[in-house]
């Protein structure tokens, strides 16, 4: 039984993956063989139908993020309680406050910034000969991996010294007549510089569904606004934001609660180096390389924390335009 | 998430339609295209430069910009055959196969089922339940996998293919079973209620009159979970062994280690994308229907 858990060969791997396959296959058929009789009572395909479901979110996201918020007030073998020594570290060592600070300027800019060039371009090629093209330049950065896109960008920012450059970016530089630059080496400016890489990812997104929001403005309020004498700019700020303020809202939400989870940019261009890490990645470095845990479950239960607000906000808009229909 | 789930297909215009195009198209001035090209080319030009430099030899990236590429074209295919022949590349891309195919069928599968409880059988506590699966959809990944790695090594279950599948399952569970939930809603429901009458089980309901109807949002998800497994860094560098490393852990990996090896690095990420980007560009529409419905995970 060996190779059902460590299989080597190719064949063997596949062969494992469609043996998972039809074992799982198996057990939802013979639950749902179980549970179909007719005249048993209501509860008995209600578990069946829901139960394996259930389960696992039990087992896999409420059960394990239980033990994290735990393990956030013990020390790193979880076995003294330390109150809140964990959070204090976090709020006070001077790199992890510099952690914290690049964390709100992710969140802050890649949403703000994501979503205004999201729906400007949305609006600019509304309708156009070539929307549909167009569109899917910019949508295409969402189906590559955020590790493909910080390898594209990490190119972009190369350095070397002297005149010819490799990194596009450094060879502007230089044809303007200015020094190369370390652009992911000197902190505060790499993290602006991955910030960039994740508005470059999240635009896509924000253009699309403020696209579809745009599309849904009924034309009788466009006319009506033009016979009033309002057009370009004014149409854009007075109208058009206006109508697609729901979506805006959920645009913006979206994209900051992705921007908090998501390591994988700083991970793959400065590993978290330089000055330039955030909760997501310190997480990963604390619990996985450095051996804290307990540090580790901290970071994780703030990160939770930060979403609530965010999550609050989103809801409460919901309601609000809901309520206004 | 109330947002509009229309996709928009192509037919021909009316002349009142053409005259609204014409009123709302007065926008696009010189200056409007200009900083639509801006951005066109900004969201372009990296990526093409990559993919530039991952044709040409080891030397010229060296030695010269990509874009001089363009005046004196030189390609070869070495890099990619280099990349694929050592540091375990190809290995890697065929985990990645093994890793998403299992995570995106059996997540499916478990949610079509719960969404359909959710939806068609009237049960106590129905609101509350689905209240609390949607809200666990907020959970951000990183408060569960310690002790769940914890679980998989108690277990003897750790770095195998096993965890990693349960693991991606169980995350994309709320996601699948929300937007499911909600294109199973908007079947009429005198549809469920005749096949009832007839005397149909839940099985058959479920099989002959739903899943015909949610091939679409099937769709729709599964090119969600599939861009997202197979785009995965967290998941796999926590839960797999480093032989069964999909090629985004693999590639991450080689940005570090590489620094510069460009013509390797450049080639691994072409790799690396080119599977979603196939899926994503042959199925774009069912994506942005997904999207539109609500369903994005962080």
């Amino acid at each position: 039984m060996e190779w059902l858990l460590k299989p080597e060969s190719l064949p063997e791997k596949f062969g494992v993956m469609i043996m998972a396959i039809l074992l799982f296959a198996l057990v939802m058929g013979l639950i749902l063989a179980i549970v179909d009789r007719p005249r048993l009572p209501r509860w008995v395909p209600v578990l069946g139908y829901l139960g394996p479901a259930l389960a696992l979110i039990t087992f896999g996201l409420l059960w394990p993020g239980m033990l994290t918020i735990k393990n956030s007030f013990f020390d790193r073998l979880g076995e003294n309680f330390v109150g809140l020594a964990n959070y204090q570290t976090i709020f006070t060592d001077g790199g992890f406050l510099i952690v914290l600070r690049n964390t709100l300027l992710w969140v802050l800019l890649v949403p703000t910034v994501a979503t205004a060039l999201g729906l400007v371009y949305a609006v600019l090629v509304d309708r156009t000969r070539v929307e549909k093209f167009a569109k899917t330049l910019i949508f295409l950065p969402m189906a590559i991996s955020m590790v493909g896109a910080s390898i594209i960008w990490k190119f972009m920012y190369d350095m070397k010294p002297g005149k010819d450059q490799i990194g596009l970016l450094n060879q502007v530089v230089v044809w303007f007549g200015g020094q190369p630059q370390p652009w992911l080496l000197n902190p505060p400016l790499n993290t602006f510089m991955m910030i960039v890489v994740m508005i470059w990812i999240q635009a896509g997104f924000a253009m699309t569904v403020l696209s579809a929001a745009i599309k849904a403005i009924p034309d009788e309020i466009i006319e009506a606004a033009k016979v009033d004498g309002v057009t370009g700019t004014r149409l854009f700020f007075w109208v058009t934001v206006p109508s697609v303020r729901p979506a805006l809202v959920v645009v913006l939400t979206t994209i900051a609660l992705g921007t908090l989870k998501s390591f994988d940019i700083v991970y793959t261009m400065t590993g978290g180096n330089f000055n330039s890490s955030i909760v997501a990645q310190e997480f990963y470095t604390q619990s996985f390389n450095q051996g804290r845990p307990d540090i580790g479950a901290a970071l994780a239960v703030l990160l939770f924390v930060m979403i609530i607000p965010i999550i609050v906000y989103n809801i409460r808009q919901m309601r609000i335009s809901e309520g206004e229909r | 998430m109330s947002l509009d789930t229309r996709v928009d297909t192509p037919r021909k215009l009316t002349r009142k339609e053409k005259r609204q195009v014409d009123a709302k198209t007065r926008l696009s001035s010189p200056g409007a295209s200009l900083i639509a090209i801006v951005i066109a080319v900004f969201w372009t030009v990296p990526t093409a430069g990559l993919f530039i430099t991952s044709f040409r030899t080891q030397s010229d990236i060296r030695r010269s910009g990509w874009w001089t590429a363009i005046v004196n074209p030189d390609f070869t295919l070495k890099n990619y055959v280099d990349t694929l022949g050592t540091n375990n590349l190809a290995n890697s891309f065929f985990n990645s196969f093994i890793i998403t195919i299992p995570a995106v069928i059996i997540p499916i599968l478990l949610a079509l089922l719960a969404a359909y409880a959710f939806a068609w059988i009237d049960f106590k506590g129905r609101n509350i339940l689905f209240a609390f699966v949607f809200a666990l959809q907020v959970v951000p990944l990183q408060v569960t996998l310690v002790p769940l790695l914890t679980q998989y090594v108690q277990w003897g279950l750790a770095n195998t293919y096993w965890t990693v599948w349960l693991s991606h399952t169980i995350f994309g569970l709320p996601l699948a079973i929300f937007l499911l939930h909600n294109f199973m809603k908007e079947i009429p429901r005198s549809l469920i209620e005749a096949a009832r009458v007839d005397g149909a089980g839940h099985v058959r309901v479920f099989f002959q009159v739903l899943l015909p109807l949610l091939v679409p949002a099937i769709a729709s998800f599964a090119i969600f979970q599939f861009l997202w497994v197979w785009n995965d860094l967290l998941v796999a560098l926590t839960f797999a062994a480093p032989e069964y490393m999909p090629i985004t852990a693999v590639t991450a990996g080689l940005s570090g280690s590489f620094g510069s090896k460009w013509h390797l690095l450049s080639s691994a990420a072409f790799i690396s994308m080119i599977v979603p980007l196939v899926v994503f560009l042959s199925l774009q529409r069912y994506f942005v229907r997904g999207l539109l419905a609500g369903g994005v995970k962080g």
